[in-house]
């Protein structure tokens, strides 16, 4: 086939997978813009229909910056939206990896505190030794701490076959609050006026670009290829897809899915505790009781928005960074809350799950059914474990 | 027009799906108290048809007439109220939920705006079921309590409960035992008897001479004639129905069997609820040979091949390979050993439905080079091994990247024959290598069978399709509650004998003496 021929079949391809995810964040805005008039009528008492086109414009220049910024040479918009994406592509690939293995690993959210607290723990630690050992043994720390944290749950529903939507909640809760009571008694920097671990010194990731354009971005960038080559092209990412599309099948074919849901979930954590490792030695700092693991579960948006295919992933990841990076902007040029950032993510979802909503209003043709991921998220519960 | 409008008539029925003319100006009717049968390859277009009639696919062209009056069919629901009900060939049924819930489930008996009223509900069913002769159903047993056959019967009781006055059946044999399949059978004429029509979905030649008055053959999308029983036989309709004359039987020639394969001895095993199922199976199958075994599904036959493949670790008993202990063996290892296996639940063990065909023709050796090194999938060389076997095995299918789910169950079948055939392998076991199969299909898994068999294979055949186990087996045995209670030679093995060992484990009295004991 010539590659003319091929062109228009790969452009109709992608519109296939793309058109549910980029119609459900048109119809978010749509309907997420209605909220912003109202809400604004409701305190002021006047009708301003403009007022979501001036929101979105200060969203879009808070994110991106804009063209008068960047003569001066200023990206430090489009650098915030870098920071903000980086932990989400890592927290989108840790989720998507879990739903090709069949598993939802609801656990980001405590991996990510896991890996966050060992790095800034062990950064503390390392703060006056050289750079090149002080980071990445600290980030290294993390990333094993998310992979053991998720083992746990990985084990368990491999051997016992209990549910890891149940007890990746339930260690989400265990992380908060062991790690708060760590860091007030055990590791927390007694100078410090309030409990928090010592500052990271030596082991932050350097800065590469602009006033915050850390390394950790570039790691979480370089793991999208490698997690798409690890699923695509690895008899290891043939044996967690198989998993997870037929555990039965799986079985036939001598996998043992013990082995793979163990290690599917092992690695899904391994990338939530680099997203925390990154989030901690690039942008925090040092550890403290109530840090927000928002990202865990923002992840479940994204990936559910990038299909799960890691390359989707990275731009919903974007999306979302953009959105949280640019939304000070609006709030303070507009006057419009952060918060709708919150209504526009939960829209994103209920248009992505109930599908029928976007098919009806875009009149999609209803020749597949919804979102495969979905599957995973809503699969019969008793079904236990394949032996 | 003379006579009374027939119960339904479909005209010029076309339906188009992307690469595929699943339906080409198709025109049928069914009178009324007349069974119609359907008969077509896998991926004809019967179901597409009758899932048109039922509302669950829209026409591209064409028109319904019910009584002879056009009628709109946009959802299931609508066809119900015209009175045409539709049997699935997999079961709509809650099986925790009891018989009498499942029949009245969205026409329920209410006693009041809010209440159920089941027990005047339950009296409705004893009574229905009573007319139709169902006898022995309780409304209050759970689905999951029933056999198969008569889990049939409940949809059928379904159907008519919501008054169906034509009933379409998508192959409602498939899943049947011989016994089973005649007491349907029964069923029928009493339906028909009572005037309800019957259009009756098959690809099995015999059942469809038995049963139906008029038999309307669909190849390709298109209706290719109609006839009556007595005016054809199966050879016509076989080849009305492939496009070419095709042979019902298996030439097997001569079988040379050399040394042992596969060497069982007091053989044990557990099914998933723990209760022994195999129970003290010796079999030995040698070099260049087809040893079938012969049962009624559920006597142990299931298990018995997965202690040997490796899918389930035998109680008690040794499998030897080829002079090698492999029992209790993982199934990696057993495949390693020269082991290939075609499962008899092909879309829950065989295939992984949403993964293209490539990776398919691969599942069982993906690990292996040229395939990968390493870790590294050879992307390449996985390509080049399926465009071939998909040639070889004349799979069709529109691209070799499609999911395996979009095939047909005859291809689907072919996908798994490919790849396990393919194996340098030393023992094949065929597990239901034909189930819900069509003539053309089944022709060339027997033709491939055979072929290996010549090639020095041991082949262990598991059918539940008597008919298949006698034409392709050099030896039978018989697996009653999980034991093998006779075997024969090809030459000396007679079916009555063998259905008679099937249901009772015993030969009659006159026939004891051609049976040996256990292998």
């Amino acid at each position: 086939m010539t590659a003319r021929q091929q062109a228009p079949g790969r452009l109709v391809a992608l519109w296939r997978v793309a058109a549910l995810p980029v119609l459900a964040i048109l119809l978010a805005l749509i309907v997420a813009a209605m909220v912003i008039i109202v809400a604004d009528w409701a305190t002021t008492g006047t009708v301003n229909l403009l007022l979501p086109v001036y929101a979105y414009a200060n969203l879009l220049t808070g994110s991106f910056g804009d063209p008068g910024l960047w003569a001066k040479g200023n990206f430090n918009a489009i650098v915030n939206t870098f920071v903000a994406s980086a932990p989400l592509v890592l927290g989108g690939l840790a989720i998507g990896l879990g739903f090709k293995g069949g598993l939802f690993n609801i656990g980001v959210a405590g991996q990510f505190l896991v890996g966050a607290f060992t790095a800034a723990v062990v950064g503390a630690n390392l703060a006056t030794a050289p750079m090149l050992v002080a980071m990445p043994v600290s980030l290294l720390a993390g990333v094993a701490a998310g992979a053991l944290y998720a083992f746990i749950p990985g084990i368990l529903k491999a051997r016992t076959g209990a549910h890891e939507v149940v007890t990746t909640i339930m260690l989400n809760n265990v992380a908060t609050l062991l790690l708060a009571w760590a860091v007030t008694d055990v590791v927390g920097d007694p100078t410090q006026s309030f409990p928090r671990t010592a500052d990271i010194g030596n082991a932050a990731l350097p800065v590469l670009f602009g006033r915050n354009f850390h390394l950790g971005i570039v790691i979480a960038l370089l793991a999208v290829p490698i997690v798409a080559w690890l699923l695509n092209r690895t008899t290891t990412g043939f044996e967690i897809r198989t998993t997870g599309a037929n555990p039965n099948a799986a079985r036939y074919a001598g996998i043992r899915p013990v082995v793979i849901i163990t290690l599917t979930m092992t690695l899904s954590g391994l990338l939530a505790g680099l997203a925390g490792s990154i989030q901690m030695l690039g942008v925090i700092g040092f550890y403290a009781s109530g840090i927000s693991a928002s990202v865990g579960f923002d992840s479940i948006t994204v990936a559910l928005l990038g299909r799960t295919n890691p390359v989707g992933i990275m731009f919903a990841a974007f999306l979302f960074g953009a959105f949280r990076a640019g939304a000070p902007l609006m709030q303070i040029n507009t006057s419009v809350p952060i918060e709708i950032i919150d209504i526009i993510q939960a829209l994103i979802i209920l248009f992505l799950t109930a599908d029928v909503i976007i098919r009806t209003v875009f009149r999609l043709r209803a020749a597949k059914p919804g979102l495969e991921e979905m599957a995973t998220v809503t699969r019969t519960w008793g079904e236990g474990v394949a032996r | 027009m003379s006579g009374p409008a027939p119960a339904l008539e479909m005209r010029g029925i076309t339906k188009q799906y992307p690469g595929v003319l699943a339906n080409d100006d198709i025109s049928l009717d069914v009178k009324q108290g007349e069974i119609h049968a359907l008969l077509g390859e896998n991926g004809a277009g019967k179901t597409t048809l009758m899932n048109i009639l039922y509302g669950l696919v829209q026409p591209d062209a064409g028109e319904i007439l019910v009584d002879g009056r056009a009628a709109t069919i946009r959802q299931p629901s609508d066809a119900i109220a015209l009175g045409i009900g539709m049997v699935h060939q997999h079961f709509m049924l809650i099986p925790v939920l009891s018989v009498a819930d499942n029949v009245v489930l969205g026409q329920e008996t209410m006693r009041g705006p809010v209440l159920l009223d089941m027990d005047a509900a339950r009296r409705r069913i004893s009574v229905l079921a009573e007319q139709l002769g169902f006898t022995g159903i309780d409304p209050s047993t759970r689905i999951e309590q029933l056999s198969v056959g008569q889990q049939q019967r409940i949809e059928i009781l379904k159907a008519i409960y919501r008054g169906a006055r034509v009933l379409i059946l998508d192959e409602p044999t498939a899943v049947l035992t011989p016994q089973e399949t005649t007491e349907m059978f029964t069923v029928f004429r009493r339906l028909r008897a009572e005037g309800t029509s019957i259009v009756f979905i098959s690809h099995k030649l015999d059942e469809v001479l038995e049963i139906a008055d008029r038999i309307t053959v669909i190849r390709r999308g298109r209706v290719v004639g109609s006839r009556r029983p007595a005016e054809t036989d199966q050879n016509e309709l076989a080849e009305m129905m492939v496009g070419r004359e095709v042979s019902l039987t298996v030439d097997r020639g001569e079988s040379h069997p050399a040394e042992a394969v596969l060497d069982v001895k007091g053989l044990h095993a557990l099914d998933d609820r723990r209760h022994e199922v195999v129970r003290g199976v010796d079999l030995e199958v040698r070099a260049g040979e087809i040893l079938g075994i012969a049962g009624v599904a559920g006597n142990g036959q299931d298990e018995l091949v997965e202690a040997i493949v490796g899918l389930r670790r035998p109680s008690a008993g040794t499998v030897t390979l080829a002079g090698h202990d492999i029992t209790g063996l993982a199934a990696r290892r057993t495949r390693e050993a020269g082991v290939a296996y075609v499962p008899a639940d092909r879309q829950r063990y065989g295939l992984v439905l949403r993964a293209p065909l490539t990776e398919n023709l691969v599942l069982t050796s993906y690990h292996r080079e040229p395939y990968s090194r390493g870790i590294v999938l050879n992307e390449a060389a996985i390509q080049a091994t399926a465009a071939r076997l998909i040639a070889d095995f004349d799979i069709r299918t529109p691209s070799a990247t499609v999911g395996a789910g979009t095939l047909s169950g005859g291809n689907q079948q072919k996908l798994i024959v490919a790849r396990e055939f393919g194996e340098d392998v030393r023992l094949l076991i065929l597990d239901q290598p034909t189930r819900g199969l069509d003539v053309g299909s089944v022709e060339f898994i027997h033709k491939q069978a055979i072929a290996k068999r010549d090639e020095g294979v041991a082949i262990l055949l598991v059918s539940a399709e008597l008919d298949e186990v006698l034409e392709l087996s050099d030896r039978v045995a018989v697996m009653y509650r999980g034991q093998l209670v006779a075997t024969f030679t090809a030459e000396e093995v007679r079916r009555e004998t063998v259905g008679l060992l099937m249901a009772t484990g015993q030969a009659a009295p006159l026939a004891a003496d051609a049976a040996e004991g256990v292998a």
